[in-house]
């Protein structure tokens, strides 16, 4: 799933500033599960917001809340149109591709990100997520025994562990484990250490020529436009 | 032929002595200059440090073009932290036209350690992949396929770690150096000769040139530092408590004889084919530890 991190309410105060009426808009995916941006989150931030206006005393905005099922599909995108009738702004609180969907459905609406949007990860622990897939587009996992090391080793090179690593952790940050060390663990358990042997090649990064598009029914999108 | 003065070097039976200088963090270069007069005679080859632990210094080919220029044999260190593949290659095509013919091949420390931390980190390749990259490079070819229309060569090495606590997959990653066309190793910092020998003794079968890192420490203090902030150097407990054991201002003295004494050692038992002197700031000292390891003009 995608995972986020709710704005600090100062920067959110400071976007919605020149707005009377803002809908803060969640989303009930991946900013439900992670805790940045579902039902519970957009109520929550309504009361920080007004407690902070009140408390700086002056009454500059109303609120409204709604949360879709989810702000990256057109077809809940439609329930938008009755609920922005009467508003200046949406806060969204969806993950940078929710602010898009809903930017690109409502043409003439400023929409603005409540949330930054931070990587595809995982539920590690109640209220902790962890970094689990960079979308490379060219997946390698059945050479690393399922550790991914693009994502998880911070120079996401292919040929094995840098110098680095001191007690198994990595040499940019002392609480993270080094990926090839863990790679080469598991790799040894399920004997299949030659994989390790092999030589990999310079990465082909043009797979990943930005934004990517993937199309599931022949023809149904290509040639259209992509914004 | 030999395409560098260190190659033909590397290719006899001799000691081989090298040892680095780290460039400044400025438009003057002075003191670069007066250390690679200091060292160029004493030593075999001068490695130029790259942004050594991502702090950012005058460039490692501006280093070796002094290093030319002085009549001194360069290596160009040259990392993958800060580089994509194009600007790897075509620095190598300046490398060369300039004479500058040795490269240590290094993946590039972490930008997290470094004085830029919110850098973009590149890392488009490895120091494998920049191993094979040359040697593709050598052959005619860039990495996109198109011909060179002149040819260089290069004489090539990268690092190894036998000090690493977990050992196995730094070993199969200096497999794959080898076998991508390293000549010659420059090990990481050596603190406990009996992981240099454990080391020696996996790496005696294969045919590449070993040269033993030592790091030149000056104080206790420094040593924890290092252990704590320098990635991959350990500095063993013994070392530690000799430096602690002597009195205040002594410490450097105390370094160049642990140095001189490791060096003697690895020579007189030919544990490996050299050693490589990182003195990390103190470069003026190295002379002072050739001579204590009966070293001079070797």
């Amino acid at each position: 799933m995608i995972v986020a991190e709710q704005k600090p309410l100062e920067e959110i105060r400071r976007m919605i500033a020149p707005y009377q009426r803002v809908l803060i808009l969640g989303c009930g995916t991946c900013m439900t599960v992670c805790d940045a941006g579902g039902e519970l989150e957009v109520s929550f931030l309504h009361n920080a917001l007004q407690l902070a206006q009140a408390r700086s005393g002056d009454v500059a905005h109303t609120f409204y809340e709604h949360t879709l099922k989810r702000q990256c599909d057109p077809e809940f995108l439609g329930l938008l149109d009755e609920k922005t009738a009467d508003v200046d702004v949406i806060l969204s609180l969806g993950c940078g591709i929710g602010v898009q969907a809903v930017a690109e459905r409502l043409p003439d609406m400023p929409v603005l990100p409540g949330v930054n949007t931070s990587f595809m990860g995982m539920t590690k622990e109640s209220g902790v997520w962890d970094e689990r897939c960079a979308a490379c587009g060219d997946c390698r996992l059945e050479d690393t025994a399922g550790i991914c090391p693009i994502t998880r080793c911070t120079k996401g090179i292919l040929n094995g562990p840098c110098a680095g690593p001191k007690k198994g952790k990595c040499e940019a940050n002392k609480d993270m484990d080094c990926a090839w060390i863990l790679i080469y663990q598991r790799l040894e358990r399920l004997q299949q250490l030659d994989k390790m042997r092999r030589y990999y090649p310079p990465r082909n990064y043009r797979p990943i020529p930005r934004p990517r598009r993937i199309t599931s029914k022949a023809g149904t999108m290509a040639g259209e436009g992509n914004g | 032929m030999a395409n560098s003065i260190f190659e033909e070097k590397l290719g006899s039976n001799d000691f081989i002595v090298t040892t680095e200088v780290g460039p400044p963090k400025s438009v003057d270069v002075s003191e670069m200059v007066h250390h690679i007069e200091l060292l160029k005679d004493k030593v075999d080859a001068i490695n130029i440090t790259d942004h050594q632990s991502s702090v950012m210094r005058f460039p490692s080919i501006g280093g070796c073009l002094v290093v030319k220029e002085l009549g001194g044999e360069p290596i160009l260190q040259m990392t993958c932290r800060d580089r994509n593949r194009l600007a790897l290659e075509a620095e190598l095509l300046l490398a060369y036209s300039r004479g500058i013919t040795n490269v240590l091949c290094l993946t590039g420390d972490s930008v997290d350690v470094g004085d830029h931390k919110e850098a973009k980190p590149v890392f488009d390749l490895d120091s494998v992949q920049l191993l094979k990259m040359i040697r593709t490079l050598e052959s005619g070819t860039d990495m996109g396929g198109n011909e060179l229309k002149a040819v260089p060569h290069f004489c090539i090495g990268a690092t190894v770690h036998p000090e690493a606590d977990f050992i196995e997959p730094q070993l199969i990653k200096f497999d794959k150096k080898v076998a991508a066309g390293a000549q010659f190793m420059q090990t990481q910092g050596i603190f406990d000769l009996a992981s240099l020998r454990r080391f020696m003794q996996y790496a005696s079968q294969f045919k590449i040139k070993i040269l033993a890192g030592i790091i030149v420490l000056s104080s206790a203090g420094m040593a924890r530092y290092m252990n704590n902030n320098v990635p991959g150097i350990i500095v063993s407990q013994a070392i530690i408590d000799e430096l602690a054991a002597v009195e205040k201002g002594k410490g450097l003295q105390k370094g160049i004889e642990i140095a001189a004494r490791m060096i003697k050692t690895i020579r007189e038992e030919n544990l490996c084919h050299g050693v490589h002197i990182m003195a990390v700031g103190n470069e003026k000292i190295v002379p002072d530890i050739l001579e204590a390891a009966e070293l001079v003009n070797a």
